[in-house]
């Protein structure tokens, strides 16, 4: 459990070797796909299509849900890609974790808080960059004063804290998934009892884990909508 | 429990921030993003949006067949009642056509039935007064033999011409 990091320093950037090899095959996995289901494209769809096409249409709700799409339309790819990214992601950790030399090398791209709090800040950084453009700067900073004046510290206060709250909500669930999922192997590790005592919960819990990945995949996408209509829309 | 806070210490014991795991996530999904929008998600989109238009030139064709095909019957039906209508005109033009004709028959009919009678009348008449003056004609000459058979031997031809004259002149005075 007590794993170190593979850290590596290069131009005084710390980097995370495991976080970067993770995150390079989360997104070869996603690439490819997305490549493959999208190299036979038909009018009829068949096969893997179907299925992005299905990933597509459910991108389009959550937009539609949260703005108009006159608006939202142009956020349709990056939906797609953060779910898309944000599920495989969350989905590496589950099978296997590896670890070589008491060094953690294959996990959860998304359970490391920075990789989660990248994401995070870029989405936010996304939604006031698309404020100032789609609305510009003086209707932009408007919006902190509505619908009182004296809510602009709530205000501020609120755009930190969704950050916060988009990144962490992400990597708690699955860090505290592989942290379970890392405590059950070890207690399958432990002997025939422990064994057989842990396979039960383990199969349960990565079913849970599946579910709670494809769920943060989700409210990630959705917060990530939510967060750019309240910068984008007009009206609220 | 103590592994797992161990667990929880490892993450932040190195101490500073992963700054090159944020800028290396960072590139990364941008990078990504980049790609699948030119390899996936664009001609993903392109072929929906294409389908989209299909289906809906696809209706909107259908829509104006239809609106067509409704028209074409509605110009039948109107060209059938226009027809109907036409061929009951003939039929009551032919029947009031031939009426005339039979009023016009008879007409002709009796004024030439009229036209021979009456020259047949004439002709009648005609023969009647012809056959009276013959008549006439023969009662004095008849009657001349007669009288001249009767008195053959007191009078002769001259006296009895002279007589007869006289007589018919008498007759012709009292009619």
């Amino acid at each position: 459990m007590a794993h170190g990091a593979p850290l590596i320093d290069i131009f005084g950037l710390t980097f995370n070797k495991a976080n970067m090899l993770m995150i390079t095959i989360a997104s070869a996995i996603v690439f490819i796909i997305a490549v493959l289901s999208t190299r036979k494209l038909a009018m009829k769809p068949s096969g893997m299509q179907n299925f992005m096409e299905w990933v597509m249409d459910f991108v389009k709700g959550i937009i539609n849900s949260t703005m108009d799409w006159k608006d939202g339309g142009r956020f349709h790819v990056l939906g797609i890609t953060l779910m898309m990214y944000v599920f495989v992601a969350n989905m590496l950790g589950l099978p296997f974790s590896v670890t070589y030399d008491g060094v953690l090398w294959w996990k959860s791209p998304t359970a490391d808080p920075v990789v989660t709090m990248t994401l995070a800040v870029m989405v936010v950084g996304l939604s006031h960059y698309y404020g100032v453009k789609l609305k510009g700067t003086a209707e932009y900073g408007k919006e902190f004063f509505k619908p009182f004046w004296f809510m602009f510290p709530i205000k501020l206060i609120e755009e930190f804290a969704n950050t916060l709250t988009l990144g962490l909500r992400l990597y708690g669930n699955i860090y505290a998934g592989e942290i379970l999922l890392s405590l059950l192997a070890a207690g399958l590790a432990t002997g025939v009892g422990g064994h057989l005592a842990a396979i039960v919960p383990m199969l349960a819990w990565q079913g849970f884990s599946l579910f709670v990945g494809a769920i943060q995949a989700f409210i990630f996408t959705m917060l990530t909508m939510v967060y750019l209509s309240h910068k984008v829309s007009h009206d609220h | 429990m103590n592994f797992l806070v161990l667990g929880a210490a490892t993450e932040g014991a190195h101490g500073g921030l992963n700054t090159g795991d944020i800028l290396f996530q960072l590139v990364m999904f941008l990078v990504l993003l980049a790609l699948l929008k030119k390899f996936a998600w664009g001609p993903l989109m392109g072929i929906m949006k294409e389908r989209e238009e299909h289906i809906a030139g696809e209706i909107g064709a259908a829509e104006k067949s239809r609106t067509e095909a409704h028209k074409l019957v509605e110009e039948q039906r109107e060209m059938l009642k226009q027809a109907r209508t036409e061929a009951q005109g003939l039929i009551e033009n032919a029947k009031k056509q031939g009426d005339v004709q039979r009023d016009e028959i008879i007409a002709l009919a009796r004024t030439e039935s009229d036209r021979i009678k009456e020259a047949a009348k004439l002709e009648i008449e005609q023969q009647k007064e012809q056959a009276v003056a013959a008549i006439r004609e023969q009662v004095a000459s008849l009657s001349v033999l007669i009288a001249s058979k009767v008195i053959e031997k007191e009078i002769s031809a001259a006296d009895q011409e002279k007589l007869i004259n006289e007589y018919i002149q008498e007759a012709g005075n009292a009619r």
